[in-house]
């Protein structure tokens, strides 16, 4: 199937490339689906389809490290197809699942089920995690050994910290055979209980139950300890204090094997969001909105500025979405009953180029943190280089666009970017060389277009 | 002047000027209901809802009374015990009560910012009557009310809050209120209780304070609040004991001995007794208890007034 993609040219663009430390106008030509040439003067094969980009930036496709696309078990707020759509509108090709589907991801026969379904109907490369332990129970050691054979890209139990200490210890122990990574959610239970947002002068107004940074910064303090004890390799996800950028620091200065990523909301809201206010971008929620309700839940202004910094620094490796939809019903009820998290893979472009806009960081620097989620789970995605899969972003960093949920491909509306104006766009997704999503054709096909 | 609100849900964006006119329209409705027949037609042909979502005894009944001797309809709707029970949502639940036709709704709730999500839904007047941890205006207005009638003034006046803030939406509005017409608010409890930082929830320019012993909070004060405390809190770990807690934190009237001599006592109720607060405080000749539930029919009846447009 994929000898029948048709050559494309891309002609004329700004090519970002950090994997090979590109930065220079040229072309890109893509052949069988592979990346066969990066340079000037390339003339256009015979049958070969053109796409001009010039006054654009091309890139390599986005890799989200981090993803919940619902199936099996919850085909209701997301579908592997759905998903995958999304991603591919946001100018991902290649996502990492989670593994808390109903089944988890806990045994070989549901891998293969999510595996399965990945490659009938995805437009993009989607991988899965598996869980860490039998039914995110926190318990029982999976069997890392066959999962990792059977594609487990990394273990995690996401959406439920792994609480015990002696646990965590043992899978980055056990893990360390089959060269994955064991990723945590970083929410002490105990300090957190049926917390609803952050700690701070916001939650003690709003009058909700609320869990301070700190809760985060333990356990985080707690599996760095572990991964230096074990030398296991470690991943910490979906950061968002402050000082748990310091701990990570640290770490990584005395050399332990730890990657962390980052969300694109924890790096642009604050709980102040919550009260239904924001100033840096006009937000125009109402107070109690349960589309700002995440775990872990939006902090404060110095700890947005912590994150950049070490996003900017490379303390923090990379940008994962935490893509969460939900189905409406699951966001219409009080904001303590709102099932947490938000639907990120459409807006997370958007939203980061406000940091390119405001000079914290370089677009190349922004698009390494797109695409450094490969390097996480050792994924062979995320550039440019020749005989790589031809995945291939065009974004327009100037573009100017309102952001619409309803008019997502996810099945998850639950933004709280919604009606807000972003500029830069993700203009066409090239995956394995086949073009998933085009802005100016939005009929291309973008659901099925691998393999079917 | 025409108070320019279709609700009342929090009074943290309330002017001193707004809460004045409250107070005293709240004066004439009191003239009303000394009056040997105390109804007026000022409401005749609206329709009430009172929707408690959690059980309430005092803050229903004077909402019922005040709307009643306004000549509204008024419906009691005891959502606890029926539909939600069997699974409903809340938004179900309201969009039943738009469909009967209220022209305002009086709800309590227990989860905080559950009034903002029945504004969304329902074309009406919403009257928060208590969300959970986060507010309970109708309170803290009749509270300003009757203090405003014994103290004049509040602008410079002192007010010990002592119990559990973290819990309590009558505190929260009450830092509200009191801050904005200038008064001097200290937040005294455990700490447990009474998070660090928790000054810092409102905009008030340094007229909130914390303080941890309750003999160096009470020094001085115009008036002290007694908040309930409850007894989950012991299984929660936030407290030891109940008999340290009265030891340490109950108004009783030796305490009261380091506050001003005309030192006014306030309690929103239900009163545990001997735990928070001392039956010979409760009361004695400083208490003004009884005059709070008094004091919220005038002011319940100020609030339906003035948001349906009176002036």
């Amino acid at each position: 199937m994929r000898g029948e993609t048709p050559d494309l040219l891309i002609r004329g663009g700004r090519v970002i490339d950090p994997a090979s430390n590109r930065d220079e106008v040229c072309d890109v030509l893509i052949q069988d689906g592979r990346i066969e040439y990066v340079g000037s003067g390339i003339g256009l094969p015979d049958g070969a389809a053109e796409i001009s980009a010039e006054g654009l930036v091309v890139a390599p496709g986005f890799v989200d490290p981090h993803c919940h696309l619902r199936q099996p078990g919850y085909e209701y707020k997301e579908t592997i197809a759905t998903g995958a759509a999304a991603a591919a509108a946001g100018g991902f090709t290649t996502v990492c699942a989670m593994a808390n589907t109903k089944p988890p991801v806990d045994t070989r026969a549901t891998l293969e089920t999510v595996q399965e379904v990945a490659s009938a109907e995805a437009a993009v490369h989607v991988y899965s995690l598996a869980a860490i332990t039998v039914g995110l129970g926190g318990k029982q050691l999976v069997q890392m050994g066959e999962l990792s054979e059977a594609g487990a890209v990394g273990f995690s139990d996401d959406g439920i910290t792994l609480a015990s200490p002696a646990v965590m210890r043992h899978a980055l122990e056990y893990a360390k055979r089959f060269d994955r990574p064991v990723a945590n959610h970083c929410e002490d239970p105990a300090l957190t209980g049926d917390a609803a947002m952050n700690e701070g002068p916001v939650s003690m107004r709003l009058g909700l139950a609320a869990t301070p940074a700190q809760a985060e910064e333990v356990i985080i303090a707690r599996d760095l300890a572990l991964a230096e004890l074990t030398g296991g390799s470690y991943h910490a996800l979906h950061v968002s204090a402050a000082r748990s950028v310091d701990l990570i620091r640290g770490a990584k200065d005395r050399g332990v094997n730890v990657t962390a990523e980052v969300t694109p909301h924890h790096l642009t809201l604050t709980d102040e969001i919550v009260a239904g206010r924001w100033e840096p971008i006009i937000a125009s929620l109402r107070p109690y909105d349960p589309v700002t309700r995440v775990n872990p839940p939006l902090r404060s202004q110095e700890d947005v500025r912590a994150l950049r910094d070490g996003l900017a620094s490379g303390v923090i490796d990379c940008i994962g979405t935490d893509h969460a939809p939900h189905a409406g019903h699951e966001k219409h009820v009080e904001y303590a009953e709102a099932a947490p998290g938000i639907s990120g893979l459409e807006t997370a472009f958007g939203a980061l180029m406000q940091l390119v806009h405001g000079g914290e960081i370089s677009l190349p620097q922004l698009i390494e943190r797109l695409t450094q989620g490969a390097t996480v789970y050792r994924l062979p995605h995320g550039s440019l280089a020749v005989g790589a899969a031809g995945d291939v972003v065009v974004l327009d960093p100037e573009r100017e666009w309102v952001v619409d949920a309803a008019a997502f491909r996810s099945r998850g509306k639950n933004s709280p970017f919604h009606g807000l104006t972003f500029r830069g766009r993700v203009l066409t997704t090239i995956c394995d060389g086949r073009v998933v999503f085009d802005l100016n054709e939005e009929s291309v096909e973008t659901v099925g277009a691998l393999g079917i | 002047m025409p108070l320019h609100r279709k609700h009342l849900l929090d009074l943290d964006d309330f002017s001193r000027d707004e809460i004045t006119q409250v107070l005293d329209t709240a004066e004439s409705m009191s003239e009303i209901l000394d009056r040997p027949i105390s109804r007026v037609p000022t409401l005749r042909g609206k329709t009430i809802v009172n929707i408690f979502f959690e059980a309430s005894t005092r803050t229903r009944v004077s909402f019922e009374l005040a709307g009643k001797y306004l000549s509204a309809d008024v419906i009691n709707v005891q959502a606890s015990g029926s539909s939600v029970q069997k699974g409903e949502s809340l938004v179900d639940t309201l969009r039943t009560i738009q469909a009967l036709g209220a022209d305002m709704v009086v709800m309590r709730h227990s989860k905080s910012g559950a009034p903002y999500l029945a504004v969304e839904e329902l074309e009406c007047s919403v009257i928060n009557a208590g969300d959970g941890w986060h507010a309970h205006p109708s309170q803290a207005l009749l509270d300003l009310f009757t203090v405003r009638r014994k103290l004049g003034d509040l602008e410079g006046k002192k007010l010990v809050i002592v119990g559990d803030i973290i819990h309590s939406r009558v505190a929260r509005s009450n830092i509200w209120g009191f801050t904005r017409m200038g008064t001097r608010v200290v937040l005294c409890g455990p700490a447990t209780l009474l998070p660090q930082g928790f000054e810092k929830m409102s905009d008030a320019n340094g007229l909130v304070s914390i303080e941890l012993d309750a003999d160096k909070a009470i020094d001085g004060a115009d008036m002290v609040m007694a908040l309930r405390i409850q007894k989950e809190r012991m299984e929660g770990g936030l407290l030891p004991d109940l008999r340290e807690y009265s030891a340490l934190y109950g108004v009783n009237r030796k305490r009261l001995a380091n506050a001003k001599p005309a030192v006014i006592v306030m309690h929103p109720g239900p009163m545990n007794q001997g735990v928070e607060i001392s039956p010979e405080v409760a009361y004695g000749p400083n208490s003004i208890i009884e005059e709070q539930v008094a004091s919220g029919l005038a002011i319940r009846m100020s609030i339906f007034y003035l948001l349906a447009g009176g002036r």
